[in-house]
This record gives structure tokens, sequence and C-alpha cells, in this order.
């Protein structure tokens, strides 16, 4: 009974690991970004080439900021006061697909090509 | 029983806080700990507590959504596992925090609209299996911890 359990535990987390590779493989990706695009609340914010270092300061509804920082090719959020952090820690993207994703805000930086 | 949940109620009010980002699901073990050893409404109750704070957490309503999906959903998953007794601790407890990722994902998708929030996926299904496995192996001495408080009380 106990080693059966055993075994369904384990197929159940092979089948995440599984699952989770599929996906990764499934995902369309390409090679290095041209702009990243700014999206507060599903509507379009901003757009701005990775070419040209650059700041802008996002603002969303009920008083959200995030930093976006552009500097060396890569798209960076350095400064947010959302009580997450996540998309500070996310770190630099610059890759086509990769995202930046502030929840409390709604707001989502992707790079396109 | 209800003053178990409770007090778990108010330990999880102190953890919740502590990580930003990828959460280790501390929370979870709480829910865990309760299912297994108080009962499936006390394991309701402290589900319930962790939600809302959860929420709060955010500080939105978007953020109770998504406290509520991921708590729910994966409240609900855990219990439909445990009681088919087909799977171990460890299993529960994996499954309950991949679901709980996937749930808070599908929120953020319909909040934030489009799917191209999927690139996410696979890291949040990892990290929901290993905050889960993690939590599940955690929880085995918390029960058991739990248990005894409960037979010492009656």
């Amino acid at each position: 009974m106990k080693k059966k359990r055993l075994l369904a535990d384990i197929l159940l987390i092979a089948g995440v690991l599984i699952a989770a590779a599929v996906v990764w493989l499934l995902l369309p990706r390409g090679g290095g970004g041209a702009a990243a695009v700014v999206t507060v609340n599903g509507e379009h914010y901003a757009s701005l080439p990775l070419s040209e270092d650059a700041e802008l300061l996002i603002r969303s509804d009920d008083g959200g900021e995030n930093l976006l920082v552009i500097s060396g090719g890569k798209a960076r959020v350095t400064e947010s006061n959302c009580p997450t952090g996540v998309c500070v820690e996310t770190g630099a993207v610059s890759s086509e697909g990769q995202l930046i994703v502030c929840l409390p805000h709604k707001v989502v930086i992707e790079i396109v090509g | 029983m209800a003053a178990l949940a409770l007090v778990f109620g108010y330990i999880e009010s102190l953890i919740p806080t502590g990580i930003p980002g990828v959460k280790l699901g501390l929370g979870n073990l709480v829910v865990l700990t309760a299912m297994y050893a108080v009962s499936v409404r006390g394991a309701a109750a402290v589900s319930a507590v962790k939600i809302f704070l959860g929420g709060l957490l955010f500080g939105s309503f978007a953020g109770l959504l998504y406290s509520l999906a991921g708590g729910a959903v994966s409240f609900l998953v855990m219990l439909a596992l445990k009681k088919s007794g087909r799977f171990g601790l460890v299993g529960v407890s994996a499954a309950g925090g991949v679901v709980h990722n996937i749930a808070q994902l599908a929120v953020a998708c319909a909040v934030l609209g489009g799917i191209k929030l999927a690139y996410m996926l696979p890291l949040l299904l990892i990290s929901g299996l290993v905050t889960g496995i993690v939590v599940g192996f955690a929880a085995v001495p918390c029960i058991s911890l739990a248990q005894r408080a409960g037979k010492g009380k009656k």
C-alpha cells in the first residue's frame, strides 16, 4: 500500500516535470529582441527600442510605479513600489518572448523581435 | 479543533510576508498539517485565512483574486488527491503547489489579457513542484506533532 503511494507520487512528480519540459520546448523562441513593449492593464503603454539606452517610469492605476531601464541592449525594472518586487527580481531580459511582469500593477513588459 | 485552526491561522499570519517572489508555500504547510492532523473543516478554515491574508499582501481586489484562485484550487486538488487514497503526503503537497501556481497564472492571463504569460509556465510548474515537495517532507514531523498535541488535550 505504502509502496504503491510512493510510486504514484513519483509518477505525479515525473508527469509535472515532463509537462514543464514539453511546454518549454513548444514555446517559440527567437534570437535577440529588438524592442520592449510595455502593456498596462492589457492596454499598450509604450514601445522602446533596445538599441537605445533609456529610462521610463511606468505609472499604472492606484499609484503603481515601475522604473524600466534599458541599457546595453537589455531591459530591466530597477525600481517598483509594489509589495512583491518580482519584477525587479526578474532581472534583465533581452531575447524575444521574454517577459517582466508586475502582477500588482498589471504591468507586462514583453521583448519582441 | 477550531482553536487549533485559529492558532495555525495566527502562525500563518506571521509567515507569508517573509519571502517575495517565489514563495516557499509555508502557508500550505499549515493547511496540509491541518488537513491530515485536524480535519477537513479545520484545513478549510486555515485555507480561508491564508487566502484572505495573501490578498492583503497584494493590497488590491485583483490581489485577492490571485490569492483566492491559487488557494482554493490547490485546496480542492489536495483534498481530492488525499481522499482518493492513491497518493502519499508528498504527492498531494506537490500537486497542490503546482496547481496553485497554474491557477494564479490563469488569473493573471485573464486579468492582463493574452497568453504571453505562458512563457512563465515552465518556471512556475517547476517551482510549484519543488516547493510542494519540500513542504510535503516538512509536513511529516508537523503532522505527527500536531496529532500528539491533539491527543494530549483529550
